[in-house]
C-alpha cells in the first residue's frame, strides 16, 4: 500500500522491539533475560471499508514473536479487521482501502511483489465458526500441503499425524481419518481447523474468536491447545471473553471504536490498566 | 382514541387461523397431482391397451340402404370402441335411418385385411350388426405389409403342394395350426438371418465401398492419384464386390427357402387369400387363448414395440430407434451444456466485476431461456449447419461434396442447438449454487495459502456440483421434450441406421436420427392410417414421459449422491 514507508522498514536489520513500544511494555520486554523480538509491526495503519467508514484509525503496534497476543474490545471495535490485515484477508472485501505499513519479519506484506498465497501460508488463520471442508478428516489436514504440490502419501501421512497430534485431536480421530469432517463435533471441527492450519507450518497463527461458537469443555481444550502451541508459533487471538484473554495471552491490546487504546502485558492490563476506558471495559462497566 | 376491537365470531377466527389458506394450498397441490396422474392414466389406458390381444368377432352387418334392398356383409374383426351419434347425421350420410330415434349407437371395428377391402377400420351401426359370434378357430395375424389380417386357416402349401392332414375335423384343425406355427417359426428364423445379412453384413460392405470411393476422390482432389493407388483401390473394390456377390447368392437362397411355404386363409365374405409365411410377423387364435397366454402375447407385442424398428410408415412395429435417438441426443446435449454453462457461471459469479455489465449479461441470459425454441432451431440451421457445417465440409470432407457431411441436419447440430437452448438454465442454477457456498469455507481455503483458482477448483466447485446437477436436470427436462427445433436440425421420420454402430468411428455425429417427440407428431398427424396409428401416439407419448422421467431420475440420484458428499455445513 504505502511504498515509501515500506522501504524504511525493509532496510531495518533484524528487527527488535521498537523503542516506542518497549517503553509501553516497560521492563516486560525482558523476560528471564531474553529479549523479545518482534514478529508483526504495524505502523500508522488506517483501514477504510468505504470513504466515510473508517474501521481502524492510526494503529501502531508490535506483536512479539512466539507469544500469545490477545485483542479485546467491544463488538465492532475493529479487532477482527486488524487481525485480517495480517494475512491480507481484507483484500477479499471490495472497496477496502488500507493505509500504513504492516510488516512481517521486517518486510512489508502489502508491497506489490508479495505472493499473497505464500503470505497466507506463513500466516495461518482460524475463524470464528469451524469451517472444515466437506472432505475427509485426512483430506482436510492434507489440503494445504496438496495445494503446495505435495502428493507423496508418506509425507502426507506423516504431516497429518503430526498436525493432528499437535492439535490434540489424533487420539480421537485416528481410527476414522477417512470419515467426513462434517460428522465431528463443533469443538473437534475447530481443532481440526487448527490442525489443518499448522500442517502447512505457518509462522503466525491468527485466531479470530476461535472458541466463541463452542461449549465450555471444547473451549477449555482450545485454550489448552493455545498454551501448548505458543512455544512454536506467534499467536494472535481475538476474543470477546476477557477471562479467556487473561488465561491464554501474554500480551493484551484493548481496542475501542477503531482505536488502539492500550497495549501492555496481560498482567498489567488486567491488574493495573493505565487508561480509564480500559478499566471500565474490563470491569464490565460498558462494552 | 378508541381501539378497534377484534371481532371474535367463529368465522373470523377461522379466517385468522389461516385455515382457508391451508385449504387453498392443499387444493392446488391436489389439482396438480390429479392432473399428472390423470395424464399418466390416460396415456397408459389408451396406449398400452393397444397391445392386448382382443377377441375377434364375426358378425353380419346389414345397414338399410336407400334402395331398400338388404345388402348383408360379413365382418370379422376386433371391436375398438362405440359412440352415440345423432340420427340426422347418419341420415345425411346417406343411410336411411328412423329419424324419430334421436341417437344411434355406432361401433368402430378393426377389420384388417387392407389388401382385400382397402380399409382397416369401419364404423358399423350397432342396431344392424347381427349374429355376433366369437369363432374359436379365427386367426389374428400381424403382417409385414398390409396391416393385420383376420380369417380362418384353410390350407398350408409347401412349394405349391398342399399338405394333407388326417383324422377327424377337430384333429385336422389342431394339427394344421401346429404345423402352421412350426413353419412360421422357421420362416421367422430365416427372416432373422436375412435381416443380419441385409442390414449388417451388406451394410458393412456398403460402408466400406463408400469409404473407398471417398478415398479415391480424396486422392483425386489432392492430385496424388497414381497407377499404384488406383490399382490398390480397384483391388480392394474387387474384393468387396466378391464378398458382396457371395452374400447376394446367400440372400437369394434364403429368400427362396423363406418363400417356399405359404398358407391359404379364408377371410370375411368367403374370400380366399394366399399368404406367404415370410410376410407374417405374428399369428394367434385370440378366441382360444386364456388370460395367461393373452398376457404372454401382450408382453411379446409390448417388447416388440420397445425394441424393434418401425414398419409400414411408422404405424406398425417398434420405436426403438426413436428411443435410442432421444436418449443419445439428450446425453450428447448434457455433455455439451454442462461444462459450457458451468464455466460461464463461474466467470459471471467469481471473476467478473459485479456491475452494470454483469447485470446486463445476467438479464440477457435469463431472457434467452424465454426465446421460443423454434427460433433456436432456425439459428441452428442458419449458423451451425449452413455456416459451420458447410465450412467443416469444405475443409475436412471435400471428397464427399456435393453431398454434404456436416453441412446437413444431424445429431451433432441437434445436440448443440438444444445445448444452446438449455444453457441459460445451467448458468442460472450454477450461479445460485456458487452463491450459496458459505464465505467461511472459501476463506478457510484462502487462509491456507490456496489461490482463488485452487479454492474454486478444489472446494467451491465440488460443493456447487449438486446445483450444477439441478441445472442439468432442468436442462434435460426441457431438452428431451423439445420437438420444434429438432425438425430443423436433425430429426427425421425414419432414419436408416442408428447413430451408434459397429462401423468406425462408431458414433456418427453427422447422421440424422429419430426422436420420440417427432415420432408422436409424425404418427399422429402424418400417418396414412390414422385409426391404426392413434393408440401408438398414446403409447409413444407414455414412453417419452418414461424416458424423460428415467433420465431425470438418474440425474436426481446422482445429485443426491453429490449432496450427501458435499452437504453444506450445518452452521
Amino acid at each position: 500500500m504505502n511504498d515509501t514507508s515500506s522501504e524504511q522498514t525493509q532496510d531495518k536489520p533484524s528487527p527488535t522491539m521498537k523503542v516506542g513500544v518497549s517503553a509501553v511494555l516497560g521492563d516486560k520486554t525482558k523476560t528471564g533475560g531474553e529479549t523479545l523480538s518482534s514478529c508483526i509491526d504495524i505502523e500508522n495503519l488506517n483501514l477504510f471499508y468505504s470513504k466515510d467508514k473508517q474501521a481502524l484509525i492510526d494503529i501502531n503496534l508490535t506483536i512479539p514473536k512466539q507469544r500469545v497476543t490477545a485483542f479485546i474490545g467491544p463488538s465492532g471495535c475493529g479487532k477482527s479487521s486488524l487481525l485480517r490485515c495480517f494475512n491480507r484477508m481484507n483484500d477479499l472485501v471490495d472497496d477496502c482501502v488500507i493505509e500504513g505499513v504492516v510488516s512481517l519479519d521486517g518486510s512489508d506484506i502489502y508491497q506489490k511483489s508479495i505472493d499473497v498465497a505464500d503470505l497466507r501460508r506463513r500466516v495461518g488463520m482460524v475463524f470464528q465458526k469451524p469451517n472444515p471442508f466437506p472432505k475427509s478428516i485426512y483430506e482436510n489436514v492434507a489440503y494445504g500441503l496438496r495445494i503446495q504440490g505435495i502428493n507423496s502419501k508418506r509425507v502426507l501421512d506423516e504431516a497429518v499425524e503430526k498436525s493432528l497430534k499437535a492439535a490434540a485431536l489424533w487420539d480421537e480421530v485416528k481410527d476414522r481419518l477417512n470419515d467426513s469432517a462434517l460428522g465431528m463435533s463443533g469443538g473437534q471441527q475447530q481443532r481440526l481447523v487448527i490442525a489443518r492450519t499448522i500442517a502447512v507450518e505457518p509462522e503466525v497463527l491468527l485466531l479470530d474468536e476461535p472458541a466463541s461458537a463452542l461449549d465450555p469443555i471444547s473451549t477449555l481444550k482450545i485454550e489448552e491447545l493455545i498454551n501448548e502451541l505458543k512455544t512454536g508459533y506467534t499467536i494472535v487471538i481475538v476474543t470477546h471473553n476477557m477471562q479467556q484473554a487473561a488465561r491464554v495471552s501474554d500480551f493484551t491490546a484493548f481496542m475501542y471504536m477503531g482505536n488502539m487504546v492500550e497495549f501492555d502485558s496481560t498482567n498489567s492490563i488486567f491488574t493495573n490498566p493505565r487508561k480509564k476506558q480500559t478499566e471500565d471495559y474490563i470491569t464490565g462497566r460498558y462494552g | 382514541m378508541k381501539t378497534q376491537q377484534r371481532t371474535n365470531n367463529e368465522f373470523s377466527i377461522w379466517m385468522r387461523k389461516g385455515t382457508p389458506w391451508v385449504w387453498l394450498n392443499a387444493g392446488a397441490v391436489a389439482i396438480c397431482i390429479v392432473m399428472v396422474i390423470g395424464l399418466l392414466i390416460l396415456l397408459t389406458v389408451r396406449g398400452m391397451s393397444h397391445f392386448w390381444p382382443r377377441d375377434v368377432l364375426q358378425a353380419n352387418y346389414a345397414p338399410p340402404t336407400s334402395t331398400g334392398e338388404l345388402l348383408t356383409t360379413q365382418v370379422i374383426g376386433e371391436f375398438v370402441e362405440s359412440e352415440m351419434v345423432v340420427a340426422a347425421q347418419i341420415a345425411s350420410s346417406g343411410i336411411p335411418v328412423d329419424e324419430t330415434q334421436d341417437f344411434y349407437e355406432r361401433q368402430l371395428l378393426k377389420l384388417g385385411n387392407r389388401d382385400l377391402t382397402g380399409a382397416d377400420f369401419t364404423w358399423a351401426l350397432s342396431d344392424f350388426v347381427r349374429d355376433i359370434e366369437y369363432p374359436v378357430e379365427v386367426v389374428a395375424m400381424e403382417r409385414r405389409e398390409w396391416g393385420n389380417f383376420y380369417g380362418f386357416l384353410r390350407d398350408i402349401w409347401e412349394g405349391g403342394e398342399s399338405i394333407v392332414f388326417s383324422g377327424d375335423a377337430a384333429d385336422i384343425e389342431a394339427n394344421r395350426w401346429l404345423e402352421f406355427n412350426q413353419r412360421l417359426e422357421r420362416a421367422l428364423d430365416i427372416r432373422d438371418d436375412i435381416y443380419v445379412i441385409e442390414n449388417q453384413e451388406i451394410g458393412l460392405i456398403n460402408y466400406a465401398m463408400e469409404r473407398l470411393r471417398l478415398r479415391e476422390r480424396r486422392l483425386e482432389l489432392d492430385g496424388e492419384e497414381s497407377a499404384e493407388t488406383s490399382a490398390e483401390i480397384a483391388g480392394l473394390r474387387q474384393e468387396l464386390d466378391a464378398e458382396y456377390g457371395v452374400l447376394q447368392t446367400e440372400l437369394i437362397a434364403l429368400y427362396e427357402t423363406v418363400n417356399r411355404d405359404s398358407a391359404i386363409f379364408l377371410a370375411a365374405n368367403e374370400q380366399e387369400i394366399e399368404i406367404v409365411f415370410a410376410d407374417i410377423v405374428r399369428a394367434y387364435k385370440p378366441n382360444q387363448m386364456g388370460p395367461f397366454s393373452k398376457l404372454l402375447t401382450y408382453f411379446s407385442k409390448l417388447g416388440e414395440f420397445m425394441t424393434a424398428e418401425p414398419r409400414e410408415a411408422n404405424t406398425e412395429g417398434g420405436i426403438f430407434p426413436a428411443i435410442f435417438g432421444t436418449v443419445m441426443m439428450v446425453m450428447l446435449m448434457s455433455v455439451f451444456v454442462t461444462p459450457f454453462g458451468v464455466v460461464a457461471a463461474v466467470y459471471l459469479r467469481e471473476y467478473a466485476r459485479q456491475g452494470f455489465v454483469t447485470r446486463a449479461i445476467r438479464i440477457a441470459v435469463n431472457n434467452l431461456a424465454g426465446v421460443p425454441s423454434i427460433v433456436y432451431g432456425v439459428f441452428g440451421l442458419g449458423f451451425f449447419i449452413y455456416i459451420i457445417g458447410a465450412e467443416i465440409d469444405q475443409i475436412f470432407y471435400p471428397e464427399a461434396l456435393p453431398a454434404p457431411t456436416f453441412g446437413t441436419p444431424g445429431l451433432l447440430w441437434a445436440s448443440l442447438t438444444l445445448a444452446l437452448l438449455t444453457v441459460p438454465v445451467v448458468i442460472v442454477a450454477t450461479e445460485e449454487g456458487l452463491a450459496r457456498i458459505p464465505r467461511s469455507v472459501r476463506e478457510g481455503s484462502l487462509a491456507l495459502g490456496a489461490t482463488k483458482f485452487e479454492t474454486l477448483w478444489r472446494v467451491v466447485l465440488p460443493m456447487a456440483s449438486p446445483a450444477m446437477m439441478t441445472g442439468l436436470i432442468l436442462a434435460v427436462a426441457r431438452a428431451a421434450g423439445e420437438v420444434a427445433p429438432l425438425m430443423l436440425v436433425g430429426v427425421v421420420k425414419l432414419a436408416p441406421s442408428l447413430p451408434l454402430d459397429g462401423n468406425y468411428p462408431y458414433l456418427h455425429l453427422e447422421q440424422k436420427f429419430m426422436h420420440l417427440g417427432f415420432h408422436i407428431y409424425d404418427v399422429g398427424f402424418q400417418s396414412p392410417n390414422i385409426e391404426a396409428a392413434r393408440p401408438l401416439v398414446f403409447a409413444t407419448a407414455l414412453l417419452l414421459v418414461v424416458v424423460i422421467a428415467s433420465l431425470n431420475l438418474t440425474a436426481v440420484a446422482l445429485r443426491n449422491h453429490l449432496r450427501e458428499k458435499y452437504k453444506a455445513l450445518d452452521v
